[in-house]
């Protein structure tokens, strides 16, 4: 086999056959001899003092196992960023279903009736609910000032603008919560024997992060807790640092039951108890020139983070990064800030912070070209980044990415000018009104800033007896095809068939340690650490004079297999060592923010049915540019759901809250798009290369998450003359402002600005 | 057969093999397949018939097994993704959606596929608005849909076999 | 999965006189199960109170389609897709098999019937507005025998119906006299696919040179129970259909309606939408005398 073609070649799923027959299994397919299920009491208030607990009448509770923060070894907290999240709450609750107990029992049946015995006092406190209430201080919930954290981006002189600008545009955007929606509920097995340790099955995203929280929690050595990622049934971040919580809880039950665990959550606990993703509020305003040139401006971001830090300060980084979007900024000055609330903590969703701020971004280049009276065609042209330029961060970018004509393929592919003129003359008598937009925007891939060199992946790549190649990593695979893409990686560096790598199934006591599985890093940093550990394996063959430098697939098997016989290991680790003219300050959050971007522009068609005030995506272009694309169908896959869960986002997916509690926790009315809501979104791509990732490759997996809310509420505006700045937006929401009039809601100026 | 308050004996064919069930009457058929009869590639993802993720044929007929209660499938066929395949060659249909990227995380595959079975039995052909329609009661929240309903077209042409 | 299956008790008699006669021995204590998609939600959501169930499922009495020559009586376990594959309730009662394709998702249809759906009386109930405006009759049956009554005083108020404790809705009786007449019906739901709806019409109409001879609204999820538009309909009957008495019907439907705000949408929205889909039922009954 020609290994010139694995790479950029659409090679069958490393697991496919086993999903498509049924064989995958997933934690709930698994159980353990003499295993009891558990499940968790949960606080019925968003704030207050525990009082008293009874375990109420009609329940044997001597047969169940019951655990409180009492019983925690080591500390109870889960150990993110922050120590402030308890495991368990200890005579305290600071959200609605913040966990309290956890029951197990042999007889899974029993359990939600013991959970709704279980009968708890408390003496409420005053709770806050969202961003305004908690920045208005009437409580402190958290902290001295509510605020979990805080970013100031400063370039150039801000405050000299104004006095020149021709226009000075404002306006004030928000985005609701989102669900993730796996399909898969949150789940995991533990298990505990005093001489070999604790042992954790479970569906996840990152294994490691998961050991660091339970060796905290448990007080146990780090060679006595053991971390394995079953088959996982989709998780967008909601399973990134989740499972350290779910995880602890049934490590705990397993330790005091001496017996396996296994907690499953059915859909409504996960929907009302886990993480979702931040609400935000973005406030710009700027100086804009007659030209429609921006001059400077001022964003505030602001995320509502819930009851503790979790990952709050690093969705409000990225967030934060993002909200210039791709435009040239001579001065800006972005503050953000992430607030606490009493709800359950917001957390990890795809996009991490970019999907709000970029929202409010593109609504507001929309906005701008109105007051200049430019289309949003030539306002985005005349403000693109190109190379050479800054970011607001004052990143040089370097690569040739030209977005001047990334558009103009956009628009093509769209056909955007035909049908806009067309849509113009039908909308004057059509019941019916249609639009399109556009977005223009970019992502980040890996970790921000200073973070990747924190990280410090490690990879392996072994050769086997059988002269196969194994990789080994601790990124986990849930749908966005993780071990394809590194066994492609592996073959084609080594010059062997895909069908003679592996990839180990994700075990801390198998792998290294190759950072989370997030932040769209895994084919462009640890796939090119997958590449050098793999001519590793090769260049120690030849230094053996097992291998020449020219090699067939078979010769490699043989090498590696006499290797292996004769040595009996073959294995090579690298560690992630950043390049050499990457620069951030932590401090003045100044620098090269992300190795790499990618860059992207999608435009949406809708209509807008003026009898049900309904919305329907008619057609959605997608085109961006993505270094080099690895597997044709799996990127195309990426996209479409991306796209897919940015139109939920926008138009379908709002959780209803009641004092910090989600009332819509069913699939029945927290409402995803079915196959019957969505076009046929139209995927293309552009590659320029990455020196930076696995064969050019940049970050794929969030970008599509950014650019469909703008597009469609900018399309939206089109249809109906009328701007809406919040989403998600719904008939209801459609219907209440055109039949009130209510203008465009106006910002209110951050403190401290003229 | 229906004793006092207690488990029942129902007898059924799974699979194509004839079985006898031990459950309550008001066991969930998907709880049985799973933890019975260790058929687990019917999934559970909302225990309310929204996802389809715990589809199964009764009698050639597509049912959300979340939602029939044991004792209703007294005498009937039951098909579950693990009595798709044939021999260990993987049905075509199956490749098809491997080959389009119809799986990503897999959750939802085994409902999505069996529903595509259910819908080309009865229309061999179906438009592309017709498949989005008898697919839509099976969510899937990795693929945005557009590679399943290439799979489904594709796998209704007639080279393909069922 | 929060019901522990050890509490319940379900028996499957397998003919109908049985299930009547242990209905009427033993009224409230059996709660009659067909499908199960209504019932085994609440079920599994650890709310359904009533631990003892009999199957509906598959008899033989109530799942049969017959076609006399001025009625066709549809067996109350007759599941959607029964509906929606039979060509005769296809050709002359569309509102009905579309309402059946609104239903769920098709592996709901395959189990819900449409006498489920009228027991469980829930006002979003996606056939109930049809059967309004068909004029349906229903035949409840008991140990007692069979009595026939008009399908339009089935509701007496928010999910209490005329059903004594010990009857069971046997059949639907359609009256086959709507071949030729207009119709039309919209669900406005969430989605697409697989929503409770927030608002939901039927419409039939017949106009003879311009002149409504005959038009029958029905709509549901804006009241306790499913409405026939009434003053709606006497705002066009015998006139002309026009800018006038289109505003009348819709003011008339506007007034009629008790919307409320729930977990799904707000009551100034279900009305704005019942008004407008008024205006587009008699705009569209206008047009189809234009192109006929």
């Amino acid at each position: 086999m020609n290994s010139e073609h694995i790479v950029g070649a659409s090679v069958p799923r490393k697991e496919g056959w086993d999903k498509v027959t049924g064989r995958a299994q997933y934690i709930d397919d698994l159980s353990l001899p003499g295993m009891l299920y558990g499940a968790t009491v949960r606080s019925r208030v968003p704030r207050g003092k525990i009082k008293k607990i009874t375990f109420g009448p009609g329940i044997p509770w001597d047969e169940f196992v019951i655990v409180s923060a009492k019983d925690i070894a080591g500390k109870n907290c889960i150990a993110l960023i922050a120590d402030d999240q308890p495991c368990l709450a200890d005579g305290v609750v600071n959200h609605p279903e913040e966990p309290i107990l956890l029951l197990a029992h042999s007889n899974q049946h029993i359990l939600p009736k013991a959970v709704e015995a279980v009968a708890i006092e408390y003496e409420p406190l005053p709770a806050l609910f969202t961003i305004e209430e908690s920045e208005r201080l009437y409580n402190v919930i958290w902290g001295v000032d509510n605020t979990f954290k805080r970013y100031l981006v400063e370039k150039g002189d801000v405050d000299s603008v104004w006095k020149d600008a021709d226009f000075i545009v404002e306006g004030e955007y928000t985005t609701g919560a989102q669900e993730q929606l796996y399909i898969e509920n949150n789940g995991v097995i533990a298990s505990f024997d005093p001489i070999g340790g604790l042992t954790l099955w479970g569906s996840l995203q990152c294994p490691y992060y998961v050991h660091k929280a339970l060796i905290k929690l448990c007080g146990l050595p780090e060679n006595k807790v053991r971390i394995v990622q079953t088959e996982t049934g989709g998780a967008f971040g909601g399973k990134e640092e989740y499972p350290s919580m779910i995880g602890g809880h049934a490590a705990l039950l397993a330790m005091k039951a001496g017996r396996p665990v296994k907690i499953i959550y059915d859909r409504m606990e996960d929907m009302v108890a886990t993480t979702k993703r931040h609400p935000s509020r973005t406030r710009h305003r700027t100086a804009v020139s007659r030209e429609g040139k921006i001059l400077g401006g001022e964003i505030e971001f602001v995320v509502d983070g819930g009851a503790y830090t979790t990952l709050s300060p690093v969705v409000l980084s990225r967030g934060t990064i993002h909200a210039g979007g791709p435009y040239y900024w001579p001065s800006i000055r972005i503050r953000g800030k992430a607030m606490a609330t009493n709800t359950p903590p917001h957390g990890a969703f795809r996009g991490f912070g970019a999907p709000q701020s970029l929202f409010a971004m593109e609504r507001h280049m929309d906005r701008i070209a109105a007051t200049v009276g430019l289309s949003p065609i030539e306002i985005r042209k005349r403000n693109f980044l190109k190379t050479g330029q800054t970011t607001a961060t004052e990143q040089t970018i370097q690569e040739p990415i030209d977005l001047e004509k990334l558009l103009d393929r956009g628009l093509e592919l769209s056909d955007y000018r035909a049908k806009k003129e067309r849509f113009r003359g039908e909308n004057q008598s059509a019941t019916c009104k249609k639009g399109i937009g556009i977005a223009a925007f970019l992502h980040g891939s890996g970790f921000t800033g200073s973070g990747e060199r924190y990280l410090a992946s490690v990879v392996g790549v072994e050769g086997r007896a059988d002269g196969r190649v194994r990789v080994l990593v601790s990124s986990t695979e849930f749908g966005q095809g993780t071990k394809t893409v590194l066994c492609q990686i592996a073959a084609e560096t080594l010059g062997i068939r895909y069908e003679d790598v592996e990839i180990a199934q994700p075990d801390t006591d198998g792998v290294p340690n190759s950072g989370p599985t997030v932040a769209s890093r895994t084919v462009m940093v640890v796939g090119k650490l997958v590449q050098s550990a793999a001519k590793g394996i090769a260049q120690t063959l030849i230094t053996a004079g097992l291998l020449r430098d020219r090699y067939s697939p078979e010769e490699f098997r043989f090498a590696c297999a006499q290797y292996v016989k004769r040595y009996s290991q073959l294995k090579c680790l690298v560690q992630y060592e950043a390049p050499p003219n990457i620069y951030w300050d932590d401090e003045k959050y100044r620098g090269e923010a992300y190795a790499a971007y990618s860059w992207a522009i999608y435009i949406a068609e809708v209509s807008v049915d003026l009898a049900t005030y309904s919305v329907t995506v008619n057609d959605f272009v997608a085109l961006q540019e993505v270094g080099k694309v690895l597997h044709p169908v799996l990127a195309r896959g990426q996209i479409t759901g991306g796209v897919a869960q940015g139109i939920g986002y926008t138009l379908y997916e709002k959780v209803i809250w009641q004092n910090g509690r989600m009332q819509n926790g069913q699939m029945t009315n927290y409402i995803m798009p079915t196959s019957a809501d969505l076009p046929a979104i139209r995927v293309y791509f552009e590659e320029l290369g990455n020196v930076h990732g696995a064969f050019g490759a940049k970050g794929i997996g969030e970008l599509p998450m950014d650019g469909p809310a703008p597009a469609i509420v900018n399309a939206i505006e089109d249809a109906l003359g009328m701007p809406f700045n919040s989403i998600p937006l719904l008939p209801e929401d459609i219907f209440l402002t055109l039949s009130a009039h209510v203008p465009p809601k106006e910002c209110r100026l951050p403190q401290g600005v003229r | 057969m229906n004793g006092p308050r207690g488990q029942c004996a129902i007898s059924l064919t799974v699979n194509g093999e004839a079985k006898t069930i031990h459950a309550y009457p008001m066991e969930r058929l998907l709880d049985v397949l799973r933890q019975q009869l260790k058929l687990t590639g019917t999934k559970e993802g909302c225990g309310e018939g929204e996802c389809g993720a715990c589809a199964v044929l009764i009698d050639g007929s597509l049912v959300n097994s979340c939602l029939v209660p044991v004792l209703q499938v007294e005498g009937t066929m039951v098909v579950t993704i693990e009595g798709l395949e044939q021999n260990s060659r993987l049905p075509k249909l199956q490749q098809v959606f491997l080959d389009c990227g119809g799986a990503q995380c897999g959750i939802c595959t085994p409902g999505m596929i069996l529903a595509t079975h259910h819908l080309l039995a009865r229309i061999p052909k179906p438009s592309p608005e017709e498949i989005r329609e008898f697919l839509a009661g099976n969510l899937c929240r990795c693929t945005g849909y557009a590679q399943i309903c290439e799979a489904v077209s594709k796998a209704a042409q007639p080279e393909v076999a069922r | 999965m929060r019901a522990d299956p050890v509490e319940y008790e379900l028996i499957a008699p397998g003919n109908l006189p049985e299930i009547l006669t242990l209905l009427s021995k033993q009224p409230h204590e059996w709660l009659p199960i067909a499908g199960g998609t209504d019932v085994m939600v609440q079920y599994a959501s650890g709310r359904l109170a009533q631990k003892k169930l009999v199957s509906l499922w598959n008899l033989p009495e109530l799942r049969t389609i017959e076609i006399a020559e001025d009625e066709i009586r549809i067996g109350a376990g007759c599941t959607y897709t029964d509906l929606r594959q039979h060509e005769i309730v296809n050709r002359e009662f569309p509102l009905l098999t579309t309402a059946a394709r609104w239903t769920g998702s098709i592996a709901n249809q395959n189990r819900g019937t449409l006498g489920g759906n009228i027991v469980n009386a829930s006002p979003a109930a996606d056939s109930l507005p049809a059967l309004l405006v068909y004029e349906a009759e229903l035949i409840l049956a008991s140990a007692r025998g069979e009595r026939r009554i008009s399908y339009l005083d089935f509701h007496v108020g928010y999910k209490k119906t005329m059903l004594a404790p010990d009857e069971l809705i046997h059949t639907v009786c359609l009256p086959r006299r709507f071949a030729g007449y207009f119709n039309y019906s919209r669900k406005v739901g969430a989605r697409n696919a697989q929503a409770i709806s927030k608002v939901c019409v039927a419409a039939l109409g017949r106009l003879s040179k311009e002149i409504v001879e005959d038009v029958r609204i029905a709509i549901g999820s804006v009241a306790p129970i499913p409405l026939r538009l009434t003053e709606s309909e006497a705002a066009v009957k015998r006139k002309r259909i026009n800018d006038e008495t289109i505003a009348e019907a819709r003011k008339a439907a506007i007034a009629k309606i008790k919307p409320i705000d729930d977990i799904r949408s707000i009551a100034e929205y279900r009305s704005a939408v019942a008004g407008n889909l008024v205006v587009e039922i008699l705009t569209a009954l206008r047009e189809s005398d234009r192109t006929a």
